[in-house]
């Protein structure tokens, strides 16, 4: 990639955009462009190809028909595909993530096949919907400090062997395999149930995308005096409420 | 149209009795009008007493996830011109609060009735309605209530096979596809400034294409129908083609939209739109919205906003910048506990305004300004908001409970 830009892409905010996705985002555009670097959004509908040479692309959650639908056409494009083929950064939220597997329950209670980007195989949990605050120790491979987010699923998610689990909650659900574990992650490739706005709770994450796009080991602070306000006050309400 | 008389019987006249003893009670303890709770009580002890209540009156069911309790009672002032009415009007809008409201008006010819989007369906099944109107669907507390697709698709199931006439926005895409498995349908063409959550065709799912302001899925043929009444800048267009002046009191494009559609109604009951639209002129502040009040030595008008599509409505009727603004935000049960859908609202649109922003989620909207590049001060409550904010009108925008706790704060 050229020096001083990056390109994103927000994959079908038509259908997957229902929990807030753009915030994810926006806060990645707001914090490379804070560091100076030129960024190019684009933001493509699902009766659009997907184009495979951008640096970061986000998926965001939906509901159970659109999600189908997201699936359908992102295995016609192939473009998302290609994309994680040349090594791409994708972050992925609920039903994004979902798809991102091998598999997903739809919304006609069939197996409709994912793209196969990350290992893992989703179905519906029995015990209704997991919903509140969560609080998680991501894995220190990442080197993060704790995921604090909002979930909102009756999904479930088993990790195959080649997926490592992004987290391990403290407070919350997470993949609901009552396993402890919270998303996945292999290579440039991330998976979450925290919904909608995750990068807002934690920036560091949104930083690390960027990282990982310009190949760089640090980039320059910028203030976080507002995200570490609202991380502070959740981490202590999730841990309240449970 | 006109009611049916007969009376109520026994069973229903001890239900009606013993229900607003209920809510006397309920007020005597200090608990609000007690009108739910009467209601329930009535409900225990006649299942069927809303649909007997209904019985004597034209029934005008109002129902959106914006603009219910506004057009509710525009519709009922319009009414006014030909008969009393009865009317939900404090906004008590699911089943015990509809009975509550109905069994306080047995003088009345029309009853004009909010109903939650969710109890539509039941509640057009019990009371036999002449007339439905229906605004708009959008996202709303989402981690509560059902999928916006989802409420349409209810409300199609419900609409099928009642007789009522429906008066429906024809640039809701989730409208049109609900109100089209209703044989009786009059189209107001009002308008639909928030579209995200209608991109994807009901009917088929593909990608709904939108050019100027028409709109159309090109793979099923589903498409925009022709509407017979129009918002037109400040006027109502009626079926022949005339333009009506809309005169309000409340603001924005929104309320015009509304009395586009209350005009519509009120010409099914053969209210002419001339006199319906005079009418309207009389509402002022609902329920404490759109009211401006002195506090703190200065003037505040109190806006209420609950979702991403009130939000964008509300944006475009405050006055232009340098004029504050507070935001308020809570996500408490009534608010739906989520707060992610902050970022669903275009907070660049108000660059230039001195900002403010309070409520229990005050940090959330904080880094939902920074990272849209706005320059705000946190403050504790709205005392302390009011006294650092620029001379001027202050515009206070909150979303349900923010809205409640402002209004006790200020003394509204
Ligand atoms: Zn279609």
């Amino acid at each position: 990639m050229n020096d001083n830009s990056l390109r994103l892409v927000w994959v079908y905010p038509d259908l997957l955009s229902t929990y807030g996705d753009q915030g994810n985002a926006l806060v990645v555009e707001r914090r490379a462009r804070q560091r100076g670097y030129d960024v190019t959004r684009v933001d493509v509908r699902s009766d659009q190809p997907v184009p495979a040479s951008a640096d970061i692309y986000l998926i965001g959650g939906g509901e159970d028909r659109p999600q189908r639908l997201a699936a359908e056409r992102l295995r016609r494009d192939g473009g998302l595909s290609r994309a994680a083929g040349n090594g791409a950064i994708i972050f992925s939220v609920c039903a994004g993530y979902q798809i991102l597997g091998h598999e997903f329950i739809n919304d006609l209670d069939r197996q409709e096949p994912g793209l196969g980007l990350l290992d893992v195989t989703s179905g519906r949990g029995q015990a209704g919907r997991c919903v509140g605050d969560v609080l998680a120790d991501i894995d220190p491979q990442l080197g993060l400090p704790q995921l604090t987010g909002f979930e909102n699923h009756q999904g479930v998610t088993h990790l195959g062997p080649t997926a490592k689990p992004l987290a391990r909650v403290r407070f919350g659900h997470g993949n609901g395999t009552g396993d402890g574990t919270e998303g996945a992650w292999n290579g440039n490739v991330f998976g979450t149930y925290m919904h909608g706005p995750v990068l807002a709770r934690n920036p560091q994450i949104a930083d690390l995308l960027i990282r990982l796009a310009l190949e760089s080991q640090g980039l320059a602070p910028v203030d976080d005096r507002w995200y570490e306000a609202l991380r502070n006050e959740r981490i202590a309400a999730a841990s309240a409420s449970r | 149209m006109a009611g049916n008389t007969e009376p109520l019987s026994p069973r229903s006249k001890l239900a009606v009795t013993a229900g607003k003893a209920a809510a006397a009670v309920s007020r005597a303890a200090g608990k609000g009008s007690g009108s739910v709770i009467g209601g329930k009580v009535a409900l225990r002890l006649d299942p069927d007493l809303l649909g007997r209540l209904a019985g004597h009156l034209d029934v005008v069911l109002v129902s959106a996830t914006n603009g219910k309790t506004t057009t509710t009672r525009l519709i009922a002032e319009a009414l006014r011109a030909s008969g009393p009415v009865v009317s939900n009007a404090l906004g008590a809008n699911m089943p015990a609060g509809i009975t509550s409201a109905l069994a306080g008006g047995s003088d009345a010819r029309y009853g004009v009735i909010e109903v939650d989007e969710k109890y539509l369906s039941t509640v057009a099944r019990d009371v036999t309605p002449k007339a439905i109107a229906l605004l708009n669907l959008s996202r709303d507390q989402l981690d509560r209530a059902a999928e916006t697709r989802m409420l349409a698709e209810r409300w199609r199931e419900g609409l099928a096979g009642n007789k009522a006439l429906v008066v429906a926005n024809a640039d809701d895409p989730l409208v049109v596809w609900a109100a089209s498995s209703s044989p009786n349908v009059v189209w107001v063409a009002v308008g639909q400034e928030w579209k995200d959550d209608a991109w994807s065709c009901p009917s088929c799912g593909g990608v709904l294409q939108r050019p100027g302001e028409d709109w159309l899925c090109a793979e099923c043929g589903f498409r925009r129908p022709v509407p017979s009444w129009a918002l037109s800048g400040e006027h109502v267009l009626d079926p022949h083609g005339a333009a009506w002046p809309i005169r309000l009191q409340l603001p924005g494009r929104a309320n015009r939209a509304n009395a586009t559609t209350a005009a519509a109604v009120a010409a099914a009951f053969g209210v002419h739109p001339q006199t319906a639209l005079e009418r309207m002129w009389e509402v002022t502040a609902v329920a404490g919205r759109y009211d401006t009040v002195q506090f703190g030595g200065r003037d505040l008008r109190l806006l209420l906003a609950k979702n991403p599509a009130g939000w964008l409505e509300t944006f475009s009727l405050i006055d232009p910048p340098p004029t504050p603004v507070v935001l308020s935000v809570n996500a408490r049960g009534a608010d739906g506990t989520d707060t992610s859908w902050l970022w669903d609202v275009d907070y660049t649109r108000l660059t230039g305004h001195p900002l403010y922003v309070i409520g229990d989620r005050k940090l959330d909207l904080a880094v939902r300004l920074e990272v849209a590049n706005q320059s705000f001060r946190v403050c504790e409550h709205v005392d302390e908001a009011v006294a650092a904010a620029p001379p001027g009108r202050i515009e206070v925008i909150a979303n349900y409970t923010a809205f409640q706790d402002l209004r006790r704060r200020v003394g509204n």
